[in-house]
């Protein structure tokens, strides 16, 4: 953060004076506090993509399947002719470092508006989250609240929660990653956007009344590093109403369904100021909204209070005059507010007025696309520059190890985390939590099913961002593959430090390119995202944390298999390109062996694998699959044994004829493995060209019997059960 | 058959509600502000979270006028469903004895439970008798879901053969008291569960136990 200087009061607000000098030039003279205000928060990071927008321009957006893309307030693709999919995953982490519970539960707040802005019905939710090791009082405080947080909006609106990740390392433990995935449906015909459009049509501010909570947040907050006095900030957090935006929610769709708006944009960062602005922008003309008509919860705000604060639970819409009144009876019917607070203008400005009296006044070219965009200043660093302790004795056995690792917090079952959460509202979940790779949804309204997933391991990514990013559209692919859908699109959140400091900067430009490329190879659009910079403690960056949702297609929810063995005596095996090695593993991490380097993945040979998969699924072919993940091939196979509480028997000597060492075999990680199981000459029946199946072994008996070498294990099925359910206790206690 | 399913602000179930319902007749909505019954033979109140359940679960919804309109119904012997928050409603209205207090867990939870169908004795006014499974596997979600009343209540239940569903051994994910997972009234027409029985009527979502709760619910006029 810049220092706080008195006599600069664009510092305070996080505009350097290089910026300042910009907006007074554009101005022609020097801005009041009013359009400072505004300045400073359309211009912050978060709300420019100052250092990120250059870079996202790699990614491919265009697809046959795309409804709408990056800009909108979430993206969507097509399910038959008549249904809309809209999706998108955006960040919350300060605001839940600072304030877990309501940082985490207003951040499911603005993803759902998000969604529910294009006439989308919220179906799911989905949330990646990041903390500290768990044996940090900070870290369990700030999961805890986070999950409560989480569990309270989506559980209180009747949206369910059906997936989501969790991961604990130490460079999160300042600085708390929450992401929220939100999934919707919409009638293509009733979808709608958020550019503003008809000179003389009025703006209606729909929803909660206007307060003093989160100002500042975005510029403030989400804007600069962590840091000392941060408690300081929590008035910046904002303070979210589940019912109140479940009554918005419903008077949004009833308004949309009667066709009665024009377009629809929701407040977030940035509150009035962000979503007036880029309506306008959008629209390619002016806005004029008087503050003096804002329903206020404290009579006495002043107009820069209103135009920038961040309370929750509301829309702006634009309606044609004649229908004003309509609008407001129905939300009157919903008994939230409704009131006509603007108009739509040609003067291309955003004008504020008190009363009829002009207290600001900005052109909207200015506020929206004039903050400079900067150029990064990358350099690769050397070596691996972040900590690392061996938390696991170096003469640990086979079956030690596998304890070890399956008790690890990022690879044990989350289940305290989501039965906290509603994961069945809705009548849609045809694959709950931990049952399956990815969630699965019903869409009996295009007669059809999707499936959602999401992902992203940091710390793969701090070993080679590029490699590392590459690898978490992969597990995206990977997880629909296991649930027979074809991908439609993906939305990503890209977590990282300070893009002023030239590790993070090449960090983040890599990460890009990787993102770039496999979605690509893989012929999936990117269609919207979110960035959130600055995630740094005093301990420094946080790992680069790109996290990719990504939605996917299937014909029916019932065509899906478990991730759990189905019965004894079905053979298993191993299908795709899957060349592990402990680079980057959780094992490496354990042992205190981190390095910087990853295996260049190989996105043909991982598509060809998810095809096959796909198409096994479909065919009913494999009783199980697994993809092989966080704790390598061990760790898979005593997941699919625990879900079925049946044991196995495998030897993995076909696994090392691709020239690993046993210990790789068992616990190497990368992309590309799948782990199935069914009948023996189906499972070969899916070997195909550039597909191979490796006849790995059989399910059944009580114990986890895997042969490696010198590194055989035998490990009874109930200990492994027990280390993989360890992760809730500590966390309750 | 025509069933009606109050919609409060803040409902959450409610369309899952009106699909369940619609499976054995005619399902619609009641909007909280109508005490319009008219030509409706069973009613539903649905789960969620009725006017943001701030107070305490139930505690506003009890006066809406559908509310009003709904203990007219029952008191002329129809037949009303609560599920959840709907229980926690007619709890409140005092339509069914007792209350739903906070999970002992103090977290909301939501897993699949096996509910063992309590005996009901006809002469008690065992009009929900028609259940045939002995157990029945539905989903909880909630966290204001332990059941609770005084001692001298819960024998007097017991003894009335009003409790209708208990969690089964190892099962009781809120900590009710003696497992009661729903209970209903001494006429036999207003029944009250914590678990979603309109979740359980599809095996694609995991189960289709719940279907006899509806078709219980439906032969239930006093």
């Amino acid at each position: 953060m810049n220092a706080p200087a008195a006599s600069s009061p664009h510092r305070e607000l996080g505009l350097t004076d290089s910026e300042f000098e910009l907006i007074v030039e554009k101005l022609g003279r020097e801005p009041n506090g009013v359009e400072l205000a505004m300045f400073s928060l359309l211009w912050s990071e978060h709300c420019a993509y100052k250092h990120s927008r250059k870079l996202l321009r790699r990614l491919p957006t265009e697809g046959e399947r795309v409804v709408m893309g990056p800009g909108e307030n979430a993206g969507a693709v097509s399910l038959g002719e008549d249904v809309a999919i809209a999706f998108k995953v955006e960040s919350h982490n300060h605001p839940s470092a600072v304030e877990p519970f309501q940082g985490a539960a207003t951040g499911v707040g603005g993803i759902l508006r998000d969604v529910f802005a294009l006439g989308a019905r919220p179906i799911a939710i989905l949330d990646s989250l990041r903390f500290g090791e768990p044996d940090s009082v900070r870290s369990r405080h700030l999961l805890d609240g986070a999950v409560r947080g989480i569990g309270h909006y989506g559980n209180s609106i009747g949206v369910p929660t059906v997936g989501g990740e969790i991961y604990f390392e130490p460079t999160y433990e300042h600085n708390c990653l929450v992401n929220a995935m939100c999934v919707g449906i919409a009638r293509r015909d009733e979808m709608v956007r958020a550019a503003a459009a008809g000179v003389g049509n009025a703006v209606v501010l729909i929803g909660a009344s206007t307060g003093r909570d989160g100002i500042g947040g975005a510029s403030v907050l989400a804007s600069a590093e962590l840091g000392e006095g941060d408690e300081a900030k929590r008035p910046t957090v904002q303070i979210g109403d589940p019912f109140e935006e479940s009554k918005v929610l419903e008077c949004c769709l009833e308004l949309l369904g009667k066709g009665l708006l024009v377009s629809l944009q929701d407040l977030g960062a940035a509150g009035l100021t962000s979503s007036a602005s880029e309506m306008a922008s959008a629209g390619g003309v002016g806005i004029d909204l008087d503050v003096a008509t804002v329903p206020l919860r404290e009579g006495d705000m002043e107009p820069f209070e209103i135009m920038v604060s961040e309370s929750q639970e509301r829309m702006l819409a634009v309606v044609e005059p004649g229908r004003v009144a309509e609008v407001i009876a129905v939300c009157e019917k919903w008994q939230t507010g409704g009131t006509n607070i603007g108009a739509i203008a040609d003067h291309g400005l955003v004008r504020v007025l008190r009363a009829g009296e002009v207290v600001g006044e900005m052109p909207v070219e200015a506020l929206v696309d004039g903050c400079p965009l900067y150029d990064l200043e990358p350099a690769e660093p050397e070596g691996w520059i972040y900590g690392n302790e061996a938390s696991l004795r170096g003469d640990a056995t086979p079956a030690e190890t596998l304890l070890a690792l399956l008790a690890s917090p990022s690879v044990a079952s989350k289940r305290w985390a989501f039965e906290q959460y509603d994961s069945i509202v809705g009548s849609r979940t045809a694959r709950r939590p931990e049952s399956a790779d990815a969630a699965v949804l019903a869409i009996p309204e295009a007669d059809a099913a999707i499936a959602v997933s999401i992902d992203g391991n940091g710390r793969r990514v701090a070993c080679d961002p590029y490699a590392g990013t590459v690898e978490a559209v992969l597990e995206c692919a990977q997880n629909l593959a296991c649930a027979g859908a074809e991908p439609l699109g993906l939305t990503n959140c890209l977590n990282f430090g300070n893009p002023e400091k030239p590790a993070t900067a090449w960090q983040l430009d890599r990460s890009v390119q990787g993102l770039a490329d496999a979605c690509e190879a893989l012929g999936v659009p990117v269609v919207g995202g979110n960035v959130s910079l600055y995630n740094e403690g005093p301990d420094g960056p946080i790992y680069p944390t790109p996290v990719v949702g990504m939605v996917g297609e299937l014909p029916d929810p019932i065509l899906t298999a478990p991730s759990a063995f189905a019965a004894a005596g079905d053979a298993i095996a191993l299908l795709g390109p899957f060349e592990p090695t402990l680079a980057g593993s959780e094992l490496a991490k354990l042992r205190g062996e981190l390095d910087a380097g990853l295996p260049q993945p190989d996105v043909a040979a991982v598509a060809a694998a998810c095809a096959a998969v796909r198409a096994a699924v479909r065919a009913g072919k494999v009783a199980s699959v697994h993809d092989v993940s966080d704790g390598g091939l061990a760790c898979a196979l005593a997941e699919a044994a625990i879900g079925a509480g049946l044991g196995c028997g495998v030897d993995l000597q076909h696994l090392r004829e691709r020239g690993c060492s046993p210990e790789e075999a068992l616990f190497g990680e990368g992309p590309g493995g799948f782990l199935i199981s069914g009948e023996a000459e189906k499972l070969e029946s899916l070997a195909g060209e550039g597909v191979a199946v490796l006849h790995l072994g059989k399910v059944g008996g009580e114990t986890i019997e895997i042969a490696a070498g010198d590194r055989s294990l035998s490990l009874p099925l109930s200990e492994a059960e027990r280390a993989w359910r360890s992760l809730g206790a500590p966390l309750t206690g | 058959m025509v069933w009606g399913v109050v919609q409060f602000p803040g409902s959450c179930d409610e369309r899952d509600a009106l699909h369940a319902c619609g499976l054995s007749g005619e399902a619609r909505l009641v909007w909280h502000e109508s005490r319009d019954l008219d030509g409706i033979d069973a009613v539903v109140v649905p789960g969620g979270f009725s006017y943001g359940d701030y107070l305490r679960a139930g505690a506003i919804a009890r006066f809406s006028p559908a509310m009003e309109a709904v203990a007219e119904f029952a008191a002329a012997g129809g037949p009303v469903l609560g599920i959840c928050n709907g229980f926690q409603v007619l709890c409140e209205t005092d339509l069914l004895p007792g209350a739903l207090l906070v999970n002992e867990s103090l977290r909301f939870v939501c897993r699949q439970v096996e509910l063992d169908v309590a005996a009901l004795s006809p002469q008690e006014g065992g009009k929900l008798d028609n259940i045939a499974e002995q157990t029945l596997s539905i989903p909880a979600k909630h966290g204001e879901g332990r059941y609770w009343a005084p001692d001298e209540t819960l024998d007097q239940l017991e003894a009335n053969g009003q409790i209708a569903f208990r969690y089964a051994p190892g099962h009781n994910p809120n900590g009710s008291a003696r497992d009661i997972a729903g209970v209903r009234n001494a006429a036999g027409n207003v029944l009250g569960l914590m678990p979603h029985p309109e979740h359980a009527v599809d095996a694609m979502t995991g189960s289709t136990d719940g279907l006899a709760v509806f078709e219980a619910v439906a032969g239930a006029r006093a």
